[in-house]
């Protein structure tokens, strides 16, 4: 079946089955594949896009429930709030293997979107959903709080 | 479009660009350079600078997050004094003669080696390109050699000045020197600055670096398999009728090995869709029947009566009359569980068909063992076999794989597909979880014998776990029966012991074990730091002085452990009576020192913080090295909290994330890293922070409640993480 998707600001058709998951009609028919496959039932948080501005797992988010939808991924992450949290991420030298960064970045996007100015347990509690194998969190914790100053600076 | 990979290859990059200078060496192995637009064979380049002045370093080791990008470009760049954020990198060509790893004299990254062996080597060739670039500039200009500085990319003498590009025509027609002159410490810039970025920093962030899951070719078919439920399965037979339902399923054929159907589709979801709708019949005959519990009672029962004498010194029957004399014995028997990699992308390769042969693109961690394992499957010359290195989304071990099972399966299912069209294999979590290679269950069982004066006169220590060596490509590395990984960090432990035994036994399971993050030395520094620790209490002497008294500062690797358990034991302010858990290791040539600072309510635990201390010989890129202790810290925690592959019936009972835990945000404690200052040589990095956390973790659970831990993972004794 044809739908059509508005992904990062542009209207994409795709073919696909009903039930598919946006992450692979994202990474392999789309080949934007800043996004990644973790665990694909919606546990690690690799997948983690935009959906209507809230972080979703794309993993269990079927393509049929997303046509009015819109939808950011990493390649499109490009707000005042997702420039922040980029320059942070550089600054605080978190990435190691870098699979997961993408969820976690979508992440803390959506959390200082909503909350700019966490506390140290708001921010582990809503990062709690995107787990790091190389365990980063001590920077990730770190780089959100240095966003949430850059954005109030 | 292909928008991921370039046709022209990685490697050429932006150094596409005519007339680049190559420093490396030529085929003698001696430092040469040439221009990029000479024919270039029988030459290795490790260092490239295109006219534009870019200089690119390029990595002969794979990057799975441990840093081999910013290192082996500082060690460049240092020499070179370039300008860091003109600095890039390339992942070499799969060649064993030009990009060897100088430790294991093939091409591969592992045991923490990557910095330790192109140490020179990497400095040897900025060092040589500098050179090369100040003789070019002093002939332009007509001055002296010596009258040139270089800064930032940029060489001056008096009033002329230009950047490195400038020069590049020239240099490259100069011959290097034979041993080019580095820098002493004194001189560095980039070696030792905690300020420095990492070079994966960029793409890492924004969605762009190119992981080998991420590849998409024209025309590529995706691949997944159905593998045997039991390890050491069979296929007999299969039906595919239910996968022809799945839209966009293309066919199912039996791999040649017989190890497995794959299940061949248009994209990932429809072959992980069509690879479950297959009904396949197995042959179990020689598959593992046993539960994890009768494995246990097996490794145990192998404790009774050890195999192999592993200590180089004495035997455990020698041993055993001293035992015997002694006023008082501390007895302790230790249990490990399987543990999985569970590196966050799930194993993939891609195969595509050349003009002469096949390219293989993988988060490649061993090139020298992948390109011929392919070779031989699809019947070509290993030069047939070219292999593009992308990053790894991890990889802990997994990756480097005498067997290359991965890639051979990719080999396997290329070679079934009829080889026209490139085949893209993935594994889904579930395939990683249940898919073996795990690090090996283990039984240890130690007496220690003190005589009246509570000195230790005898220390008899057995070990029972399957060799990860015996059988593999690795099989050279055995000497007198004992594989090294099973022992190592009780046979390499720095502590003056009298009559130290050591005995090993191989336990026999189909389960396939492989090196996880520090290898053997995950179970044997657990058992080791414990029984310390046990030591300690008993004889009523503090964890730290009592170590500290059973180093021998006369013994370089000791003195350097001296060095760093005093550093932890100042930054964490350690008194006499503690109540946080001590614990140290030495591997991989580096010595860690632990202090773990836990809060206990009833039988809950939260770690607040852990105090790291490291000596690793001169540190090139502290914060990397700060990165590796925490992330290896966290990542022994895990384990050691909660983690397990477990056996039912001989099928592996964990499917997903939701039964094998990742340590979490919350649960991360907070890290505070110190470096002891030293010359010494580089050692490795992004193993030895795991060994000591979890005796550390489990001494400080000691230390508020009086109970043992013997059995991992914690859980089993009733703890809970919070």
């Amino acid at each position: 079946m044809q739908y059509q998707l508005k992904i990062n600001g542009e209207t994409r058709t795709v073919d696909a089955e009903p039930g598919t998951p946006l992450l692979w009609v994202l990474r392999d028919g789309l080949e934007l594949t800043g996004t990644k496959f973790g665990c694909g039932v919606a546990y690690c948080g690799a997948c983690t896009v935009h959906v209507d501005g809230s972080p979703t797992r794309s993993c269990q988010t079927f393509i049929e429930d997303l046509v009015d939808s819109e939808i950011t991924t990493i390649e499109g992450a490009q707000d005042k709030v997702a420039q922040a949290v980029q320059a942070a991420w550089r600054e605080k030298d978190v990435v190691q293997c870098g699979w997961c960064q993408s969820g976690q970045i979508m992440s803390a996007i959506g959390l200082l979107s909503e909350n700019p100015k966490p506390s140290d347990d708001e921010i582990k509690d809503y990062m709690q959903g995107n787990a790091c194998r190389c365990v980063t969190y001590v920077r990730i914790n770190d780089a959100v709080k240095l966003a949430s100053q850059k954005l109030e600076a | 479009m292909n928008i991921n990979v370039s046709r022209r290859g990685f490697l050429a990059g932006s150094a596409a660009t005519a007339g680049a200078l190559l420093v490396g060496l030529n085929a003698k192995g001696v430092l040469a350079a040439t221009a990029e637009t000479a024919p270039v064979t029988d030459f290795n380049p490790f260092v490239k600078i295109d006219a534009d002045g870019t200089l690119s370093v390029v990595i002969k080791h794979f990057e799975m997050g441990q840093g081999t990008t910013t290192g082996l470009t500082t060690l460049v760049a240092e020499e070179l004094d370039a300008d860091w954020a003109r600095v890039t990198t390339e992942f070499a060509p799969a060649d064993n003669a030009k990009y060897a790893n100088l430790f294991f004299s093939i091409q591969g990254t592992g045991g923490s080696t990557s910095i330790a062996n192109s140490y020179m080597q990497y400095r040897e060739a900025g060092a040589a390109a500098r050179d090369l670039l100040v003789r070019a500039a002093a002939q332009n200009w007509g001055v002296d050699p010596a009258s040139i500085t270089v800064e930032k990319s940029i060489l001056s003498s008096g009033d002329k000045s230009g950047h490195f590009g400038e020069f590049v025509a020239v240099a490259s027609t100069l011959t290097p020197v034979e041993k080019p002159t580095v820098k002493t410490p004194d001189q560095f810039r980039l070696i030792g600055d905690a300020t420095l970025h990492r070079k994966d920093n960029i793409g890492k962030t924004n969605g762009t670096a190119q992981f080998a899951m991420d590849v998409n070719l024209p025309g590529m078919v995706y691949a997944a398999i159905q593998r045997s439920p039991k390890f050491g399965g069979t296929v007999t037979g299969f039906d595919d009728s239910a996968a022809k339902n799945v839209a966009g399923f293309i066919a199912a054929q039996v791999l040649p090995n017989k190890a497995g159907v794959v299940a061949f589709a248009k994209n990932t979801w429809a072959a992980f869709q069509a690879r479950d709708a297959l009904s396949v019949q197995w042959d179990l005959s020689k598959a593992e029947t046993r539960n994890t519990a009768k494995m246990v009672e097996d490794h145990k029962a192998l404790l009774d009566k050890p195999q192999f004498n592993a200590s180089p010194e004495t035997t455990l029957d020698e041993v055993a009359p001293v035992m015997a004399g002694a006023a008082k014995t501390i007895d302790a028997e230790f249990t490990f569980p399987f543990l999985a990699h569970a590196a966050l992308e799930a194993l993939n390769c891609t195969i595509e068909p050349t003009k002469n042969g096949v390219r293989v693109y993988d988060g490649c961690q061993m090139p020298a063992l992948t390109r011929p394992t392919v070779a031989k499957i699809l019947g070509l010359e290993p030069a047939q076999v070219e292999i593009k290195t992308l990053y790894a989304g991890g990889s802990f071990g997994r990756r480097a794989n005498p067997d290359a099972d991965y890639n051979a399966e990719a080999a396997l299912a290329f070679a079934v597909s009829g080889r026209k069209v490139p085949v893209k294999l993935v594994w889904s979590r579930e395939d990683d979880m249940r898919g073996g290679y795990y690090r090996p269950m283990a039984a240890h069982r130690a007496k220690i014998g003190l005589d009246g004066d509570g000195k230790v006169i005898a220390w008899d220590h057995r070990v029972a776990v399957k060799s990860i060596m015996k059988g593999s490509l690795f099989e050279g590395m055995i000497k007198n029966d004992v594989d090294p990984t099973s022992v190592e960090g009780v046979t390499e432990s720095l502590y003056s012991v009298p009559s130290f035994g050591i005995g090993l036994s191989d336990f026999q399971t189909p389960v396939p074990v492989l090196w996880w993050r520090s290898v053997g030395n995950t179970h044997t520094a657990f058992a080791m730091e414990t029984l310390m620790d046990m030591l300690a209490h008993e004889t009523g002497q503090d964890p730290i002085d009592m170590r500290l008294a059973m180093l021998d500062p006369q013994g370089a690797s000791q003195a350097r452990m001296i060095n760093a358990i005093k550093l932890v034991r100042d930054i964490s302010g350690w008194k006499k009576g503690d109540k946080r858990g001590f614990a140290c290791h030495f591997s991989f040539n580096t010595c860690v020192a632990v202090v773990a600072d836990i809060t206990v309510k009833d039988s809950s635990v939260h770690v607040n913080k852990l105090f790291m201390a490291v000596e690793c010989g001169v540190a090139i890129n502290p914060d990397v090295i700060k990165a590796q202790m925490e992330g290896g810290a966290g990542f022994a925690l895990t384990a050691i909290m909660r983690n397990e592959i477990t056996l039912a019936d001989g099928e592996v009972e964990q499917q997903n994330f939701p039964d094998y835990e990742l340590l979490r945000n919350g649960e991360m404690p907070a890290v505070e890293v110190a470096i002891v200052k030293s010359n010494n040589a580089p050692t490795g990095v992004g193993e030895p922070g795991v060994p000591p956390t979890g005796p550390a973790l489990a001494n400080a659970i000691f230390a508020q409640t009086g109970k043992r831990i013997f059995d991992l993972p914690m859980t089993k004794a009733g703890f809970e993480f919070v």
